[in-house]
């Protein structure tokens, strides 16, 4: 089977704010505004090379969704920044009508989602973000799964007109897709060929899913991996494609199973092809203190718990 | 440049068409619009410095946003009146498949409008980032917006006051239509909004005051004196009394008319007390 290598652990934050950097050169139009949090955005480069093009709001993150909608009127193209939590539930309303139904090009950049953002606890480990934002509509929801895939995925939606949600987050983990890729917005990516079960994963968690298919492979089991970094629009085609030849699906997020990604997936299987699907997913619940590592085995959404619910839905074929 | 009757006769056929629009699906919001209208009325024929036709950047003009976009009747009788669309399409107002939903939308593209209203407090943000942008842009044209006094309960409109003060944005004009009323009732009994010129000066913004809000030589005294005001460093509020209801006995001095339309007998007597002047649509 076909292998990846982690070239290193990094964070997702962290390509975020290098393709606003690069942005920052190659496109006037970008202005970046942040809600007191320059640091864990990884915003410091931008905001020092181009000081006239980035807004240090406060703790403000209402007017910031406001103040990025209105920047768009004169041909700006604004990136927010600042924690998933805030850049969604405390703001869905300003998203929703000034941004959303106004039909704004805004760019609602969301670090530290999920539980992994670690020590911080359940206040600011939204898992409910995708589903809130996959929700409106015309809103576009990224969810990519490196370092390298969020440094393009971040320079690739400037040249897409129109809302788009990109979440990303806090832990380094494994960097394993190409310095120098192409993000399509919409494109599913066909990781690992495979015959008994396709395994669709979006996030980090698109690593998890390829420690899985080795331990999988190992046991015999021949997996599929498709890394799904947009929710919405959802690639059926490749989902559709996948389980015509494997009869089963698992799909893999770090977000709650209501809402999420999994979901958007049973749409279109129901609707089309339908095949057992288990999900690996929080089971409705908020999340908690510890390392990144402690949460993702407690609550699920590791390496095993694919290898798991890959078992459960073999056994359901 | 108009003269002021040219002004007042236009002012009482946006009050005719308010009364028209909201009279025929029973339903929207008059009071506030009736309120409104004089200020309305001088903004897109005298104050503001507006291109012919419509683009949504608005670059090289004057722009205006409206945050309280339930008095929605107004706002499209002023830009229908102003050549923005057909004036035949304020027969439209609230029906399936119109332009001109309940609340001001960008959703159906109806020119003049650039941002979707009505879930309030979220205006003055909106303003504010079209503001920068318009100096980013080196775009010497202002900014022009008008909040509801009860909407300054929303929290949201004082992050907004306090950025622009602190981030010197001072090529806005936002205006706050202090009439007193909300849905429930008088300000003073929802909620006290205490001294509105104190909050805005302490944040560090240039109050104007228009005591006669209703009054469109008052409004282009002040509006002018506003303008003088701006490009010093601090954004500039004006505070503009008004009567809830202005133009209709029945309607004025009371929140009883915030969102509620007349019936066949209050109608005629609202249009009798506003002849037609230029015509109804």
């Amino acid at each position: 089977m076909k292998t990846y290598t982690n070239t290193g652990n990094k964070d997702t934050r962290s390509g975020f704010g290098a393709g606003l950097t690069e942005l920052g050169k190659t496109n006037e139009n970008v202005v970046a505004l942040c809600a007191d949090l320059i640091g864990s955005l990884k915003m410091d480069d931008f905001k020092k090379n181009h000081p006239e093009r980035f807004f240090q709001v406060g703790i403000a993150e209402a007017n910031m969704i406001g103040l990025a909608a209105g920047l768009t009127i004169g041909g700006k193209i604004p990136f927010t920044g600042t924690f998933a939590n805030f850049s969604t539930g405390r703001v869905y309303d300003q998203i929703r009508q000034s941004v959303a139904y106004s039909g704004k090009n805004v760019k609602i950049c969301a670090s530290h989602a999920g539980l992994t953002l670690g020590e911080d606890g359940a206040t600011h480990q939204i898992l409910e973000d995708i589903g809130l934002m996959k929700m409106l509509p015309g809103m576009t929801v990224i969810n990519p799964c490196d370092y390298n895939q969020t440094k393009a995925a971040t320079i690739a939606i400037a040249e897409h007109e129109g809302p788009v949600y990109l979440r990303f987050g806090r832990p380094s983990v494994a960097n394993f897709t190409p310095a120098d890729q192409k993000f399509e917005i919409g494109k599913a990516l066909h990781l690992v060929d495979g015959t008994d079960v396709t395994i669709v994963a979006t996030g980090h968690l698109v690593w998890e899913a390829l420690e899985a298919a080795k331990t999988l492979n190992d046991k015999g089991i021949s997996a599929e991996v498709i890394n799904i970094h947009t929710i919405k629009p959802l690639d059926h085609a490749a989902i559709l494609k996948s389980v015509a030849k494997t009869g089963c699906i698992v799909t893999a997020e770090e977000h709650n199973h209501l809402g999420g990604l999994g979901e958007s997936v049973s749409r279109v299987l129901t609707t089309n092809n339908p095949v057992p699907q288990e999900f690996v997913a929080t089971n409705d619940t908020f999340g908690e203190s510890g390392t990144p590592a402690q949460l993702m085995e407690k609550y699920g959404l590791n390496a095993e718990a694919i290898v798991k619910a890959t078992e459960t839905v073999l056994n359901r074929k | 440049m108009s003269n002021t009757q040219q002004l007042e006769d236009l002012t009482t056929q946006v009050r005719r068409d308010i009364l028209r629009m909201v009279h025929k699906v029973n339903s929207g919001h008059p009071g506030g619009s009736l309120g409104c209208a004089e200020f309305f009325v001088a903004l897109y024929q005298e104050i503001m410095d507006r291109k012919d036709g419509f683009d949504m950047d608005g670059i090289g003009e004057d722009l205006f946003f409206l945050s309280n976009g339930h008095i929605s009747p107004v706002y499209y009788s002023v830009l229908a009146r102003s050549g923005y669309f057909p004036v035949t399409e304020l027969n439209t107002f609230r029906l399936i498949n119109s332009r001109l939903q309940g609340h001001p939308t960008t959703h159906e593209d109806l020119p003049g409008i650039r941002i979707a209203s009505g879930s309030l407090g979220q205006g003055m943000s909106v303003a504010l980032g079209a503001a920068q942008a318009k100096k980013l842009n080196n775009d010497k044209h202002l900014i022009y917006s008008l909040h509801g006094d009860g909407e300054l309960q929303e929290g949201q409109n004082w992050e907004a006051i306090m950025y622009a003060a602190g981030n010197n944005v001072d090529n806005i004009i936002a205006t706050i239509d202090l009439n007193g009323q909300q849905i429930d009732g008088s300000t003073d009994t929802v909620l006290p909004l205490g001294s509105v010129k104190g909050k805005f000066e302490a944040f560090g913004w240039t109050v104007v005051e228009i005591e006669e809000g209703n009054n469109i030589d008052a409004i282009l005294k002040g509006m002018a004196e506003a303008k003088s005001r701006t490009r010093q460093g601090k954004p500039v509020c004006v505070l503009l009394k008004t009567v809830m209801g202005n133009g209709v006995d029945f309607m004025m001095h009371t929140h009883a008319w915030h969102g509620k339309a007349p019936n066949d007998e209050q109608l005629a007597i609202g249009l009798k007390q506003n002849p037609e002047t230029l015509g109804d649509y």
